[in-house]
C-alpha cells in the first residue's frame, strides 16, 4: 500500500501543473492528479477553446476552485461531470459524452476507416478478377517480340 | 488619390479574371489558340492589378493615412515599421486582399512555367483559376473594400491587435496562405481534366511539383503558426485543435493524401480517379478553411470582423465550387480508363493504407470541427468537441500511419515482398528496440507510452535514412561506389527520406514536451528562488519599461545551474495602450533543443508576482522536424523529372526495368 501511495504522490508530482496557480493545490496529490485530469476535459466557457486547466481566467480559477470542493466531498469524476453539466450545459464538455445526439460524432472515424478500407479491398479483389485473363504469349507473338528486342535501333 | 487607383484596380482585376474565366475555356471547347491565348495575358495581367492594388493598401498603411478605414481600424501612427507593413493583411480585408494576391500570382507562375503543357489542358487551367480569382475578387469589391474611405479622417488610429504585433505576422498568413492557395492550382488541373475527359500519367507530373510547392508552404505555414502560438500565448501550448488550427490541418492531411497518391499515378497510372478526386477535396478544405476563418461562424485570434453578408458570400463561393467540382467529377469520372493492376503489397498498395488512413484523419478532423456547429444549427444547444475527443480519435490513426511509413519506400512496384522488406529493416527494428529499452531505463518518469513513442520516432528517422542506405549499396559496394550512388540517388528518393526523418523528428518533440515537461508555479518576491529540473531561478526584480507603443513590468529571472548562472530570462507583463490591451511575453531560453520558457501572473498584495516556469525538453524538435519536412519538399522539386516536365523516353525505358 506504501509502494502505491508513493508511486502516486510521484505521479502527482511529475505532472505538469498548467495555469493551476499556488493556493488551488489539494493537499491530498491523489485527488490534485484527479483534479488536474478532470480540468483538462472541462471548457472554459468564456475562453476561446481552452480547458480551464489552460486558462488563468477568473472563471477559470472559480470552475477548478468548484472541481476540486466537489472532489474533496467524496464525488466520483463523473459526478463532478454531472454536476458540471447540470449547471453550464453539455458546452462544458470537451469531450462530448456518448450521447444519441452525439453518436455520429464518435462513429463517424470508425465508420469512414472502414468503409475506405472496404472500397479499397473491394477494388483490389475486383482489379485481380479483371487481370485474370492475361493469355501466354502466343509463338508468333514471342518471334515478333525476339524481333523487336534485337532490333539495334 | 493613391487608395482611389488601389480600388479602381481592385475592379479592373475583377474584369479582367471574368475575361480569363470565360474567353479561354471557349477556345479550348473550340480548338481556338486564339482565344486559348487570352488566358495567358489575362492571367499576368490580372495578377499585375491585384498586386498594385496590394501595394495601394501598403502605402495608405506605411504613411498611416487614416482616412483609409482599414488602415484607421488597424493602424496606429507610433507602430513599428515592420508592424504597419505586416498590419496591411492582419485584418479581414487585406488579408483577403493576400489570399487573392496569392491566387492570381500562381496562375501567373502557370502561365510562366507552364510553357511545355498542352494548350488545350492550360486554357482550361487558366480559366478555373479565373473562376476562384473572380469570385473572390467580387466578394472583395462587393462585401470587403479595403479601400473604404473615412469622410473626416481621425487624428490617430485604433492600431493593430497587440497579439498580432510580432514578427510572426510577417511570416505565417504569407506562408499559410501560399500553402492553402496553391492547392487550387492542382484543384484547376482536375477540373481540366474532368472538362476534357483526358487524363495521364503526364498530367500528374504537371500536377506534382505544384501540389509539392503548396504542400511545403502549408507545411512551414502550420509550424510558423505553431511555434508564434507557443511562444505568444503564454502558456507554451504549441496544438491547441482549435477549430482555426483544424481548419488549415484539413488541407495539410489531403494535401500530403494528393502528394502520395499523385506519385502512384506518375509512375504507374493507376489510382487516376481517386487522385482527381483528391485534388478536388484538398482545395475544399482550403476553401473551408477559408470560410471558417473569415466568415466569424469561429471566434478566433484570426477573426477580425464578423459579418453575416460576408459569410453567406463566402459560403456561396463554397457551394460552386465544392459543389460544382464534386458534381463534375460524378458526371465525368465514368468516362475515365484505371490503369496499371498492383497486388495489395506493393509500393501502390503501401500508398494506398497511406491515403486510407490520411483521408479518415481528414474526416475526423472535419466531423470534429464542424460538429458543434451542425449541432447548434439543428437543436439550437452548444457543446464542445475540444483536444480529448481529437487525441482519443486523431491519434490512433496516425499510430499505423507511422509505422508502416518506413515499409512503403522500400516495397516494390507493382507486386512486393513483405517478408524481405522486413528482413532489410530488421536492424531498424533492432535500433528502435534500443531506444525502447535505453528510454525506460533513463526516464525518470513512469509513463509507459513514452518510450514506445521514442522508439517509434527513432523507427521514423533511421528507417527513413535506411532507405537511402539501401539503395546506395553501403556495406555492400566499396565505400566510394556507395558514396557516389548514393549522390547520384534522384533527388525525389532524397526529399521522401528528409520528410519521413521529419516526420520522425517532429514526433520525438511531440513526445518529449507531452510527457517529460515540468512545471513550477509560486509567487515570489524579489530575492526569491524556485527550482526546476536541475536549475534554480532567482527573482531578482521587476522593473518598469517602455516601447513604442506599450508599456511594460520586466521581471529579470537569473537561472543557476550547479551555482553558475546558464541564462537570464525576461518574462513581461505588456499593456498596449491604443487599445487598453494587456499581454504577457513569455521569457525563453534555449538549452540545445530543450527550453526553459517562464511567464508571469498577477501581482499580489505584498508585492509578490505569480512567476511561472515550464522546462520544456526536446520542444523545439516539433518545428525543427516541420523544417525537415519542407527541405524535403524543396529537394523533391529540384528533381529532374519535375523540372523536364514532360516524360522523356529514355525515363520510360528506366521506370519500366524492374518489371522486365
Amino acid at each position: 500500500m506504501r509502494k502505491i501511495t508513493l508511486f502516486l504522490i510521484a505521479m502527482a508530482f511529475f505532472t505538469p501543473l498548467y495555469a493551476v496557480e499556488p493556493d488551488e493545490v489539494l493537499e491530498n496529490p491523489v485527488l490534485e492528479n484527479r483534479a488536474r485530469e478532470l480540468s483538462t476535459e472541462i471548457r472554459c466557457m468564456v475562453c476561446q477553446n481552452q480547458s480551464i486547466d489552460d486558462s488563468d481566467a477568473p472563471l477559470a480559477k472559480d470552475l477548478r476552485v468548484l472541481v476540486r470542493e466537489r472532489l474533496k466531498e467524496g464525488d466520483t469524476n463523473e459526478e463532478v461531470l454531472t454536476f458540471l453539466v447540470a449547471r453550464y450545459g453539455e458546452f462544458v464538455l470537451l469531450k462530448p459524452r456518448f450521447t444519441a445526439s452525439n453518436a455520429v460524432l464518435w462513429i463517424a472515424p470508425i465508420g469512414v476507416l472502414l468503409i475506405g478500407g472496404g472500397i479499397a479491398i473491394y477494388s483490389f479483389r475486383r482489379r485481380k478478377g479483371q487481370s485474370q485473363p492475361e493469355k501466354p504469349l502466343s509463338e508468333a507473338e514471342h518471334a515478333a517480340l525476339k524481333k523487336i528486342l534485337s532490333d539495334p535501333s | 488619390m493613391i487608395a482611389e487607383l488601389g480600388h479602381v484596380a481592385l475592379v479592373l482585376a475583377l474584369a479582367l479574371s471574368v475575361v480569363q474565366a470565360l474567353v479561354p475555356l471557349v477556345g479550348a471547347y473550340k480548338l481556338d489558340a486564339r482565344l486559348m491565348a487570352v488566358g495567358n495575358s489575362t492571367a499576368l495581367g490580372t495578377f499585375v492589378f491585384v498586386a498594385l492594388s496590394f501595394a495601394a493598401l501598403t502605402y495608405a498603411y506605411l504613411i498611416s493615412d487614416f482616412s483609409v478605414m482599414n488602415v484607421w481600424e488597424n493602424s496606429h501612427s507610433q507602430k513599428p515599421f515592420l508592424f504597419k507593413f505586416t498590419g496591411v493583411w492582419g485584418n479581414h480585408e487585406g488579408s483577403m486582399l493576400l489570399w487573392i494576391g496569392i491566387l492570381t500570382l500562381f496562375s501567373a507562375l502557370v502561365v510562366l512555367f507552364g510553357g511545355n503543357l498542352p494548350e488545350q489542358l492550360k486554357a482550361n487551367v487558366l480559366a478555373i483559376q479565373g473562376w476562384i480569382a473572380s469570385t473572390f475578387l467580387l466578394f472583395l469589391v462587393l462585401t470587403s473594400n479595403p479601400f473604404q474611405r473615412i469622410a473626416s479622417a481621425p487624428f490617430e488610429g485604433r492600431d493593430l491587435n497587440p497579439i498580432l504585433q510580432d514578427v510572426g505576422l510577417a511570416i505565417h498568413p504569407p506562408l499559410l496562405y501560399l500553402g492553402y492557395v496553391g492547392f487550387s492550382v492542382a484543384f484547376s488541373f482536375a477540373i481540366a481534366a474532368l472538362i476534357s475527359g483526358r487524363i495521364d500519367a503526364a498530367w500528374a507530373r504537371w500536377v506534382r511539383p505544384w501540389t509539392l510547392t503548396a504542400w511545403l508552404f502549408l507545411t512551414l505555414g502550420i509550424a510558423m503558426g505553431s511555434y508564434w502560438a507557443y511562444y505568444e500565448l503564454g502558456w507554451g501550448g504549441w496544438w491547441f485543435w482549435d477549430p482555426v488550427e483544424n481548419a488549415s490541418f484539413m488541407p495539410w492531411l489531403c494535401g500530403t493524401a494528393l502528394l502520395h497518391s499523385a506519385v502512384v499515378m506518375e509512375k504507374r497510372n493507376a489510382l487516376k480517379i481517386w487522385t482527381i478526386l483528391l485534388a478536388i477535396l484538398t482545395f475544399s478544405m482550403s476553401l473551408l478553411g477559408t470560410f471558417l476563418v473569415r466568415s466569424g461562424v469561429l471566434t478566433s485570434v484570426h477573426t477580425f470582423a464578423s459579418d453575416p453578408t460576408r459569410g453567406v458570400f463566402i459560403l456561396m463561393i463554397l457551394l460552386l465550387f465544392i459543389g460544382g467540382g464534386l458534381a463534375l467529377f460524378a458526371l465525368r469520372a465514368g468516362t475515365l480508363k484505371q490503369g496499371g493492376i498492383f497486388a495489395p503489397v506493393s509500393r501502390e498498395g503501401a500508398l494506398v493504407l497511406n491515403n486510407v488512413l490520411l483521408t479518415t484523419a481528414t474526416a475526423t478532423v472535419l466531423i470534429g470541427t464542424l460538429y458543434p456547429l451542425a449541432v447548434e444549427a439543428l437543436s439550437g444547444e452548444k457543446i464542445s468537441v475540444g483536444p480529448p475527443y481529437f487525441n482519443l480519435t486523431f491519434g490512433p490513426l496516425m499510430i499505423p500511419l507511422l509505422l508502416a511509413m518506413p515499409f512503403g519506400p522500400f516495397l516494390a512496384w507493382k507486386r512486393g515482398d513483405l517478408k524481405a522488406v522486413s528482413q532489410r529493416l530488421s536492424w531498424v527494428f533492432g535500433l528502435s528496440v534500443v531506444a525502447l529499452l535505453v528510454s525506460f531505463a533513463i526516464q525518470t518518469e513512469t509513463s509507459v507510452a513514452a518510450p514506445f513513442g521514442i522508439a517509434l520516432g527513432v523507427w521514423l528517422i533511421v528507417g527513413a535514412l535506411a532507405e537511402l542506405i539501401d539503395r546506395a549499396r553501403f556495406f555492400k559496394v566499396p565505400i566510394k561506389v556507395a558514396l557516389s550512388r548514393l549522390w547520384g540517388l534522384p533527388r525525389s528518393a532524397w526529399g521522401t527520406t528528409l520528410a519521413h526523418a521529419g516526420m520522425g523528428i517532429t514526433l520525438l518533440g511531440i513526445v518529449g514536451v507531452s510527457v517529460y515537461e515540468r512545471e513550477a508555479v509560486a509567487v515570489k518576491n524579489p530575492g526569491d528562488t524556485l527550482e526546476i529540473s536541475e536549475y534554480s531561478i532567482t527573482l531578482e526584480g521587476i522593473r518598469p519599461n517602455s516601447g513604442p507603443n506599450y508599456t511594460e513590468q520586466v521581471a529579470d529571472l537569473t537561472v543557476r545551474r550547479d551555482g553558475q548562472i546558464v541564462a537570464v530570462l525576461s518574462p513581461a507583463k505588456r499593456l498596449y495602450q491604443a487599445r487598453n490591451f494587456p499581454t504577457t511575453e513569455a521569457g525563453i531560453q534555449t538549452f540545445g533543443v530543450s527550453q526553459l520558457y517562464a511567464t508571469l501572473g498577477d501581482f499580489d498584495d505584498n508585492g509578490g508576482i505569480v512567476v511561472r516556469v515550464y522546462d520544456k525538453p526536446l520542444v523545439l524538435l516539433i518545428w525543427i522536424g516541420t523544417l525537415f519536412m519542407g527541405a524535403g519538399g524543396i529537394v523533391s522539386l529540384t528533381d529532374r523529372r519535375l523540372r523536364v516536365g514532360a516524360p522523356k523516353r529514355a525515363k520510360i525505358r528506366t521506370a519500366m526495368a524492374p518489371a522486365e
